[in-house]
């Protein structure tokens, strides 16, 4: 049986085997790819439990810190597993022929076997931290998939939103995970679901509760949260039908669902899933009604189903689990399906507008059929699994008060009509020309499609071998306790199913109806001007106005205004911090200074007033020197040798520097600056030098802990085989220190490069 | 060809006299004042009067590495001095290991610190060149 953190592991190691093996036979990269995840997928069939049972593991991470990559295998995990290898394996088989030739075939492949792996990852942690780490993973990994063609605008706009929209979640859930393993004790999201009882009680539980389940409805996408994921239908459509139906946008649901055991008896908790839901379950039903791009029109039926699962995970009742966990599999397999037909459509008639699409049936059969097959489980006719879960659906939320019956009938109707207008209408009626002759694609195409809608009407067929296999231990997961999950077909001439009758009527009408009532939904402008998509730009725009107005005050050009803003910002808080804390103090002179030091204190600052008063710059660089070379001596007086070592190195060179510079530049002998600048520049020195020399007053008189450095003086030989205490402490003792500084370093100068190259690049 | 001839030739005594010295003060820093950083500096000082005196081009042909580079592979250096110890499990990062290299009759003791130290030395004297050769003449 192998070890699911191994799966993992091996996902991830596979990412960039992949990019080399596609980018030497781009013309199989769809077979090479699909391998990988149709491994994996039976990798975790053979690693799965009983149903029932789960598998943990871990392998330490940080264990001083009490994160660990720790993983657990169980019900709904396995589910989550099955679905992203299952459906990864179609999709990369199909991105293979859907990008047959694109000259960055290999990028897109990295970017989406990273995303595979980080998803597998994160519905597999048993570790909070680990968790967050996967999710900020997928998010980063859609980001690049958003942008693949990042030659467009809208393009580059999408992949930017919905990065900001979903990482700013992702920073709100690491907040709540931090917190929420503070309080618990531990990470381990096992473990704390056993101290649910005692977490409800903590005053601090309903802040983690808000911080996670923004995080989760950031990346599910629900209402007002949601605008970033029908634009992110910029993406190639592989992309579209993994992450943004089938996989991604359903991590933010499955948080919810795996978290719902530590939460779920909180009211807040309940008001948020099934108020938001419900909200998202409206607000995608309208916008659905708006579109006419067959992905737009599908991306906001992805919107109503994520809000028709968080609603339902909201509820307390056992039968809303078991219908979360039915519906997330039939939403996965019709969407996924119909989203790759969309693509077909798309990519052999080479538009994808719904109202100009029509009769595509007669050179399409087979996609016809496909879509069909698709679009009757979407629609939720019997005998297709759709129906079964729709069932369910009706069921769970007629148990349910308020808004959430009237919003699932909504979102029901609308689910019918977006069926409707994007597997049937651009199939029937009067062939109309499209940019490309339209035929059937090939094999690679079209056995994903296939398989999904088969499987919907197998699962249809068969709902209590689902039931019992797959939808049970799941729902079991959600709730934290044993279920039993009992999938027919046919319940009778029941309440729900007069509502399910009800619902295809009404969304029949609408399809109908839907070339006059689309223009008129498309003609309101107030969406367009003030939905959450156009307040994302607004607030965009807002920080881009705000970043220009303040690198113009602060990054004004001037090198003087530079260092005077600097010093300023330095030295004003640390001066009043000093006199408000009371910490002005006077050393004793204790014992007293010697002569030559006296006299090394007064070069050097004759050296300072040399360069303060003088006129011509190459004066001021020599007392600035003076100043330098002084404090060297001193250093070395002192009994710094190591020290005064530096201060002359670093001196010459700047020395060496300064000449050079002034050397190349236009020279200008004199000092510049009117009597006015030369007064402000004179505040600006005085303030920086009285307040850090009373920093260093202050430091002298505070008594001298000597543990320290007697510790390090005794160990660097012994223990460090170094007899000069100075540079052990630099290499050795605290070498992480120096290893960070030289990097600093590092950074600088290819900054300094980067300034100083443009010249060479503006040249001839 | 910029300088003088007085300061071309006393700038190649002086580049060669100060990699010499620098070179010197980074062995002898575990022991006497000295060190990698100080080492480095001094180099670079070398290498940047020679480069007043001879312009840039020239002294990036002499000395055949990029400062970007020597920067980077200091960078490296450094890291891996450090980075053995806990790949092997044996010790947290930057956990520096000692040894005597056996040389017939003699034994030079050794350590990794001395690693780190030369990558302080090529990350110092890389940073040096690569902000101040850019305002040498061609």
């Amino acid at each position: 049986m192998p070890d699911p953190g191994l799966i993992i592991l091996v996902a991830l190691a596979s990412v960039p085997l992949l990019v080399a093996a596609v980018a030497t036979a781009p013309r199989a990269a769809g077979w090479i790819a699909a391998a990988v995840p149709a491994l994996l997928f039976v990798g975790f069939l053979a690693a799965a439990p009983a149903p029932g049972e789960q598998a943990l593991g871990a392998l330490p991470w940080l264990p001083s810190l009490g994160v660990a990559l720790a993983w657990r295998l169980d019900g709904l995990s396995l589910l989550f597993a099955l679905l992203i290898t299952g459906i990864g394996a179609l999709i990369f088989l199909y991105a293979g022929a859907y990008l047959r030739g694109h000259p960055q075939i290999d990028r897109f492949f990295g970017a989406i076997a990273l995303f595979m792996a980080a998803m597998l990852g994160a519905v597999l942690a048993d570790d909070l931290v680990m968790l967050v780490v996967f999710w900020e993973l997928t998010s980063l990994s859609s980001f690049l998939l958003i942008g693949f063609e990042g030659g467009r605008s809208s393009a580059r706009r999408a992949a930017v939103q919905g990065l900001l929209v979903t990482v700013g979640g992702g920073l709100a859930l690491l907040a709540g995970a931090l917190l929420l393993g503070g309080i618990a004790g531990t990470y381990r999201i096992s473990e704390i679901a056993a101290r649910a009882a005692e977490f409800a009680a903590h005053p601090w539980a309903p802040l983690v509760v808000a911080l996670i389940v923004v995080g989760a409805f950031a990346k599910s996408a629900q209402a007002p949260l949601h605008s970033w994921l029908p634009n992110a239908m910029a993406a190639p459509t592989p992309v579209s039908a993994y992450l943004h139906s089938a996989t991604m946008v359903k991590l933010g649901v499955y948080l919810l669902a795996r978290l719902n055991p530590v939460f779920g008896g909180m009211p807040l908790w309940v008001e948020l899933l099934t108020g938001f839901g419900a909200l998202t379950m409206v607000v995608g039903a309208v916008l659905a009604l708006r579109e006419t791009d067959l992905k737009r029109v599908l991306a906001y039926s992805t919107v109503v189903g994520l809000g028709t699962l968080v609603a339902l995970i909201g509820q307390e009742d056992p039968l809303a689990a078991t219908a979360a966990i039915a519906f997330l599999i039939v939403h996965a397999l019709y969407k996924a399906c119909l989203f790759l037909v969309a693509g077909i459509v798309d990519h052999e008639t080479g538009m994808r507008d719904a109202s100009r699409l029509r009769g595509l049936a007669r050179a399409m059969p087979l996609t016809a059929t496909v879509a069909a097959l698709g679009a009757l489980s979407m629609a939720g006719l019997p005998p297709f699994v759709g129906f079964v879960a729709k069932e369910l659906l009706y069921e769970a939320n007629l148990l349910a008060a308020g808004m959430l019956p009237a919003a699932a009938l909504v979102a029901n109707t609308v689910t019918v009509i977006a069926a409707g207008v994007v597997a049937a209408r651009p199939f029937f009626g009067r062939p109309a020309p499209t940019p490309r002759p339209a035929h059937d694609p090939g094999f690679a195409m079209l056995a994903g499609p296939t398989l999904l809608a088969a499987l919907g009407l197998l699962f249809g067929l068969l709902p209590g071998l689902l039931g019992r296999v797959l939808v049970e231990p799941a729902a079991a997961a959600i709730l934290g306790r044993p279920t039993e999950a009992k999938l027919v077909l046919w319940h009778g001439f029941t309440v729900v199913f007069w509502l399910s009758v009800a619902t295809i009527g009404a969304g029949l009408a609408g399809y109908l109806a839907w070339h006059r009532m689309q223009p008129l939904l498309a003609g309101v402008e107030l969406f367009d001007r003030y939905g959450p998509d156009a307040q994302y730009g607004r607030a965009l725009r807002g920080l881009q106005r705000l970043a220009a107005w303040q690198t113009r005050a602060i990054q004004s050009g001037s090198l003087r205004r530079y260092l005077a803003l600097s010093f300023l910002a330095l030295m004003l808080p640390v001066g009043a911090a000093m006199v408000a804390g009371d910490g002005l103090r006077w050393p004793g002179l204790d014992p007293l200074p010697l002569a030559h030091e006296v006299g090394l204190v007064a070069l050097v600052a004759a050296g300072a007033l040399v360069a303060c008063l003088a006129r011509n710059l190459i004066t001021a660089i020599m007392g600035v020197a003076l100043v330098g070379f002084g404090a060297g001596v001193l250093f070395l007086v002192l009994g710094a040798p190591d020290l005064a070592f530096t201060q002359f190195s670093v001196e010459t060179l700047a020395v060496v520097l300064l000449v050079a510079v002034l050397a190349r530049l236009p020279f200008r002998g004199t000092d510049p600056r009117s009597r006015g600048q030369r007064v402000a520049d004179a505040g600006v020195a005085l303030l920086t030098g009285v307040v850090g020399g009373a920093v260093l007053l202050a430091a002298l008189a505070m008594p001298f802990d000597t543990t320290i450095p007697a510790w390090m003086g005794e160990n660097a030989a012994p223990a460090a085989h170094g007899r000069n205490v100075v540079n052990v402490i630099i290499v050795d003792f605290r070498a992480l220190d120096t290893l960070g500084e030289i990097t600093v370093l590092g950074l600088a100068a290819l900054a300094a490069y980067a300034v100083l190259r443009r010249r060479e690049v503006r040249g001839p | 060809m910029t300088g003088s001839l007085i300061l071309r030739t006393s700038a190649r005594l002086l580049l060669v006299t100060c990699v010499l010295l620098s070179v010197f003060i980074l062995v002898r820093g575990h022991n006497e004042p000295g060190g990698g950083f100080i080492g480095g500096l001094i180099g670079a000082l070398g290498v940047i009067v020679y480069a007043l005196a001879h312009g840039r081009a020239r002294t990036l042909r002499m000395l055949r590495a990029d400062p970007k580079s020597m920067l980077g592979v200091g960078l490296l250096l450094a890291l891996a001095s450090g980075a053995l110890p806990p790949l092997l499990g044996i010790s947290p990062l930057l956990t520096h290991q000692w040894g005597d290299l056996v040389l017939g009759p003699v034994a030079l003791p050794l350590g990794t610190t001395l690693l780190f130290d030369i990558g302080v030395y090529l990350t110092v004297a890389g940073f040096a060149l690569a902000v101040v050769l850019p305002f040498a003449e061609e």
